[in-house]
This record gives C-alpha cells, sequence and structure tokens, in this order.
C-alpha cells in the first residue's frame, strides 16, 4: 500500500497495482518474520543459558522434534494444495505398532519394516481415496482417520510398550560428519522438497491448485493425481517417521507421536504457509521446525512444565496464523 | 402414503432403524442387553455427550466446527472443582454458574478468533484444545481434585432420581435438548444460524448479522461443553487434569455427524443428533457385553466418523476453502 502511494501514478497501466519494492518484496513476507523469530529466540535463550550457543546441544535438542518436522515438510506440501492432512501423527502411532507387533512375533526384520511402510502407505491411500475419489471436505475425513488409526493402534498395542531389538534403537545417537542422523536426514529432505516445490513443474502445479483448482483443473492438470501423490508421500513419510521415533525412544505404545498433529501444523503456520492454500515454502517450515526446537528447549532449561509449554505452542499457533493472513493480506496482489 | 415415505426418507429414521437393528442384533447374541438395566447403562453413559453435542450441532450448523470442547471442559470442570476445594462454604449450585460462566468466556475467546481475525475455526480450535489443557495444568498445578472435596449433593445429582431410578442429569441433559430445539427451530436467532451456515454470502444481505451469530453459537459451546464440566464432576466425583475431557470431541463429533448434520453447514436436527447419540452409547454399552475390549473405542468413534461421512450425500466437495470466512 506504502508503494503505490510513493511510486508516480503515470507509471502504472491502468487498474494494475503499483510494483512492489524490492526490499518490500524480500522482508514482507511470512518467511522472514519466522527467520527474525528464530534470530531473536536464540538471541533470547542465550541469555537464559549458555547451553545455547553450544551447536550441539540445539543439534541434540532437535532430535527430539525431528520426526515431526520431518512430516511437517509434506504437510507443507499438502496445505499448499488446498488440503490438509491431521491424521500423520495417528498414522506414526498405527504404522509403528503393525511394524513392532510384526517384529515381535518373529517376523524377519526387513518384512516388519516393510509391512510398517505399507501401512503407512495404505493409510494415506485411504484418506486419499475419501478426499479425492468420494469428494470428502479433508479436514473432516483425517479427523474421523486420525480416531481412527489411533484407536486400532490401541486395539494392536493395548496398553504395554513393545520393545525394539538393540541395534535398531538409537538413530538419533548415529552421528554424520559430527550431526545427529535423524536432522541430516530432515535436512536433505528439506533440500530435495524445497527444489521440487521450487524449482519443477510437479511444484509449481501444487501451488496452482492451491490457488484456485478448478481453474488449474482447466488449464490441464492432472489435479487428483497430484493430490493422490501428496496423500500417498504423507503416508509413507509418517511411517517412516514413526519407526525413526520408535528407534529413538527404544519402544513403542499407542500414544507414540500423541499429539504431534498440533505441532506439525504449528511448524508449517509458523512458516508461513496459508492455510488455504496457494501459498508457502519449504524454507519457512524449515526455519519454523527450528524455532520450535529453540522455544521448547528455552522452555525446557527455564523449567517450565511440559503443560505450560502446550500452552505457548497453543498460543503460538493461533498468533503465527494470524501472523500469516495479515502479511498475505498486505502483499495481496 | 407421502407422508409415509416422507418419514422413511428422513434421517432420523434411518438412525432410528439403526438403534433398533443394533439392539436386536446385540440382543440375539447375548440376551441380557435387553433389558431395562441396559437402558440405565445407556441413559448413563449419554448425558455428558448429549449435552456438548448440542453446542457442537449448532457450531456445525454455523460452518464450523469446535475441537476444543473437551479441553473446555476440562478447564471449567478443573476450575469449579478447585472452587469447591478451597471454599468449601460455597453453596453447591453455585457451582454450575461458575462452570457455565467459564466454558462461556472460552468459548467466546474461540468465537471472537474466528471473527475477527477470520481464521479457519478448525485451527483456531485446535490451538485453543492444546491451550486450555494447558491452562487446566497450570490453574491446578499439576494436581487432581480428590473425590472428597466434590459436594456430595453434587455427586447425588448422577445417583438420586425423582422419578423412575433415572438420575437427574439424565433429566438435566433432555432439559438441554428441548431447550435447544426450541431455540434452533423456534427463535429468530436459532434459524439465523442455520441461514448463516446453508449460505454465507446471502446470509448478511437478508440482514443476519453473522459475526455475532457465530459469536453466539461459539459462546454456546462453550456454555454447554462448560455444563458438561460440571455434570463430569457429578457424574465420577473428580477433576484430573489430563484425563477429564480428554478426546471427548471426538466422540461428540461421532454423535453428531451420525445425527445428520452436515459439517458443510445448514443442515442438521436435534431429533437426530439426539438419536445419534443414543446410537453411540448403545454401542458403548454393547462394547463388553460383547467382549470387545474397552480400548476398541477410539477406532469405533473413528469408523463411525467416516462411515457417517460415505452416507451424507449432501456432504459435497468444499475443502477448506469452503471455511473460509466471507467479507462482507
Amino acid at each position: 500500500m506504502s508503494a503505490a502511494e510513493t511510486t508516480p501514478p503515470a507509471a502504472l497501466g491502468r487498474g494494475a497495482a503499483a510494483p512492489r519494492a524490492l526490499w518490500h518484496v524480500i522482508l514482507v513476507r511470512p518467511e522472514a518474520m519466522t527467520l527474525a523469530l528464530l534470530i531473536l529466540g536464540v538471541i533470547i535463550a542465550s541469555q537464559l543459558s549458555p547451553f545455547f550457543l553450544d551447536i550441539n546441544y540445539i543439534l541434540r535438542s532437535f532430535t527430539l522434534s525431528a520426526e515431526f518436522a520431518i512430516v511437517a515438510l509434506v504437510l507443507t506440501l499438502v496445505i499448499i494444495a488446498g488440503e490438509i492432512d491431521l491424521s500423520p501423527a495417528a498414522n506414526m502411532a498405527l504404522s509403528t505398532c503393525l511394524f513392532a507387533w510384526a517384529q515381535a512375533s518373529g517376523i524377519p526384520m526387513p518384512i516388519a519394516i516393510a509391512i510398517g511402510l505399507l501401512a503407512g502407505l495404505a493409510m494415506g491411500a485411504l484418506n486419499a481415496f475419501m478426499v479425492i475419489a468420494l469428494q470428502l471436505p479433508s479436514i473432516i475425513v483425517t479427523i474421523g482417520t486420525l480416531t481412527l488409526y489411533r484407536g486400532l493402534a490401541q486395539i494392536i498395542a493395548g496398553d504395554k510398550s513393545i520393545r525394539m531389538p538393540d541395534w535398531f534403537i538409537g538413530i538419533d545417537k548415529v552421528l554424520i560428519l559430527g550431526i545427529p542422523a535423524t536432522v541430516v536426514i530432515f535436512t536433505a529432505f528439506a533440500l530435495v522438497l524445497g527444489l521440487i516445490l521450487a524449482g519443477t513443474i510437479f511444484g509449481r502445479q501444487i501451488y496452482q491448485i492451491g490457488t484456485n483448482e478448478v481453474a488449474a483443473r482447466y488449464a490441464g492438470i492432472r489435479t487428483r493425481r497430484i493430490k493422490l501423490v501428496l496423500f500417498l508421500l504423507m503416508g509413507l513419510v509418517a511411517a517412516v517417521a514413526g519407526m525413526l521415533t520408535a528407534s529413538r525412544l527404544g519402544s513403542v505404545r499407542y500414544d507414540l507421536g500423541l499429539g504431534g498433529e498440533l505441532q506439525m501444523v504449528l511448524m508449517a503456520m509458523l512458516g508461513g504457509t496459508y492455510i488455504f492454500g496457494g501459498r508457502g515454502t519449504i524454507l519457512g517450515t524449515f526455519l519454523a521446525a527450528w524455532l520450535l526446537v529453540v522455544v521448547s528447549t528455552g522452555m525446557t532449561v527455564a523449567n517450565l512444565l511440559p503443560a505450560i509449554q502446550l500452552t505457548v505452542l497453543g498460543v503460538l499457533l493461533i498468533v503465527a496464523i494470524i501472523a500469516t493472513n495479515l502479511i498475505y493480506s498486505r502483499t495481496q496482489r | 402414503m407421502n407422508a409415509l415415505r416422507s418419514i422413511l426418507a428422513r434421517r432420523e429414521t434411518g438412525i432410528a432403524v439403526m438403534i433398533v437393528l443394533f439392539t436386536i442384533a446385540v440382543s440375539l447374541y447375548k440376551p441380557q442387553f435387553f433389558t431395562l438395566n441396559s437402558l440405565r447403562v445407556i441413559l448413563l453413559l449419554t448425558p455428558l455427550v448429549m449435552i456438548a453435542a448440542m453446542g457442537q450441532m449448532l457450531v456445525l450448523v454455523a460452518r464450523h466446527v469446535d475441537l476444543s470442547m473437551g479441553s473446555m471442559l476440562g478447564l471449567s470442570a478443573m476450575i469449579t472443582g478447585m472452587m469447591f476445594r478451597d471454599m468449601p462454604y460455597i453453596p453447591w449450585p453455585l457451582g454450575f454458574v461458575v462452570a457455565i460462566g467459564i466454558g462461556t468466556m472460552l468459548g467466546l475467546i474461540n468465537g471472537a478468533l474466528v471473527t475477527l481475525f477470520r481464521l479457519p475455526s478448525i485451527i483456531v480450535t485446535l490451538g485453543t484444545l492444546n491451550l486450555y489443557r494447558g491452562l487446566t495444568f497450570i490453574v491446578s498445578n499439576a494436581r487432581q481434585v480428590d473425590r472428597q472435596f466434590v459436594p456430595s449433593d453434587l455427586k447425588g445429582l448422577s445417583q438420586t432420581s425423582p422419578i423412575f431410578g433415572i438420575p437427574w442429569i439424565i433429566f438435566m441433559a433432555f432439559a438441554v435438548v428441548l431447550l435447544t430445539y426450541w431455540f434452533a427451530m423456534h427463535t429468530r436467532v436459532g434459524r439465523q444460524i442455520f441461514a448463516v451456515g446453508s449460505n454465507p454470502v446471502a446470509a448478511p444481505l437478508r440482514g443476519v448479522k453473522v459475526t455475532q451469530v457465530t459469536l453466539l453459537v461459539f459462546a454456546i459451546s462453550g456454555a454447554l461443553s462448560g455444563l458438561a464440566g460440571i455434570m463430569y464432576a457429578s457424574r465420577w466425583g473428580f477433576v484430573n487434569p489430563s484425563n477429564t475431557g480428554f478426546g471427548f470431541e471426538f466422540q461428540v463429533i461421532a454423535a453428531v455427524v451420525i445425527g445428520g448434520v452436515s459439517i458443510n453447514g445448514g443442515v442438521g436436527s436435534v431429533v437426530g443428533v439426539m438419536l445419534g447419540v443414543l446410537l453411540m452409547g448403545c454401542v458403548a454399552a454393547a462394547l463388553p457385553l460383547l467382549g470387545i475390549p474397552g480400548t476398541a473405542q477410539g477406532a469405533i468413534y473413528g469408523a463411525v466418523i467416516l462411515v457417517a461421512l460415505l452416507i451424507d450425500r449432501s456432504v459435497r466437495r468444499q475443502g477448506i476453502s469452503g471455511l473460509k470466512l466471507v467479507r462482507v
């Protein structure tokens, strides 16, 4: 708006909005907000505790939420495509319970892993079937499947926890060039998805679907196929994330990843993904994941109860979505 | 003949038939299901869900959704319980005022966030679901309010009965149902909720104040969650920061959508929701008889939501953009 006042009217085409200044384009966007908050968070946290200036400490803290962060990357794509998936945390629990149950009953490990991954894929396929083939709204479908998957996990595992074999435990302790393996996986996956989203036709088509699905279909984009791919990827990645969690915890219970949907949605929203679709970047979610780690680790260092952290996350979600919507309404062209 | 056909075509009839068929099927297998005692069990399972379902129905009819009900229930029950514990001299009926008041306030916060910033209610209430749960831990210092602190008169509401051995809380639940029926079907504001939900663009053009109506449905949803909160204290005699109301919203949503409320707004009937709640109650009461462990309940709620979506032909393609509030 301020740009419109500073540009001479003669330079404008009739009815066209003024071009935004370069600094405006670069700075007034949600990812910039995330980055600023991240820097602010690190500064505040390092005042609280000197641990924060130790990069290894932050890396180790990141392993605690790396699995959710990995899923949040895919969730970002799903939200950009104009859908939402609240079921991945429950998917993590069910696929991992199936996997753990299979390997505990003597099925060889590779087959057990395949069972878990296939289960995740099947759950993604069920979501996709309800949303794409039956044309049901994804919000309520995934609320239903969230309850269903978690409930099935509870039936399979009961109240017991299933132990993992020793060699399977501890992927978060494995260091690759001094960086925990899950963090490496997250970063690599973010890089791949970011390149796909920003640099390929497939990626641009995801944005187009989210901006206007009808127009996208008339433009010859296979909207159903792309959404199917996204939901299937969601299921598969959730299953992988579930196994990473099992490896970190050393045992599996039905409540694995309970409440993870909040954190995943929060990471996407904090990273500036537009809840109504069509806008958002992987970079934003990537930064938001680190921001969330700094915030929750800072709260742990400050000795806040986990329950209070829950409150803070809830407030953050609401603040993030308000801020993102404001920024987008400012820059709407 | 036409009248008969129109009765048969109604959603309510379908649910009633499902209840009858389910009862017959279970009774054939386990005859003790078909007794007055199991009717009592079913009725005792339902009042909390019944009350909250009325609120959720109004929210869904207005084309929103309230995921924070369980946490609103928990927080209002906790504050009321702590009031009983720390101020035992307070007359116990005041607990109803406090619980409903707190619930209303929490619901208004949801409504204000949704209307003021034009946010989708699903994300807002996902946030407040966790926010209110966290607040419950904070105000209670993560400690449970034990049985001895809940007034015995309050607990008596779920045990003593004015007539036929049916406890008070069941009558209260049905009173709420009747009130909701009158409100939704026979008041101007009630009909406006349906107008907003069936066409958010047209409603303001006909003079419906969409913002006020939206605030109102969220406030009602909160108030009824608060009422369900104090009834939880009455029914179970304690309030626990982590258990009380946890996962409650999924039971409520399952009952409401099986009761024929369209998640696209504008469609829903009090009778249908009431039957939906009773059907869920029948299922919950039959599980132990059939030897199915209680852990299966979550899966059943999820399956019910999905099945209800499948049979609901009024649900058309909307996506999340269908929930976007229209700027007037």
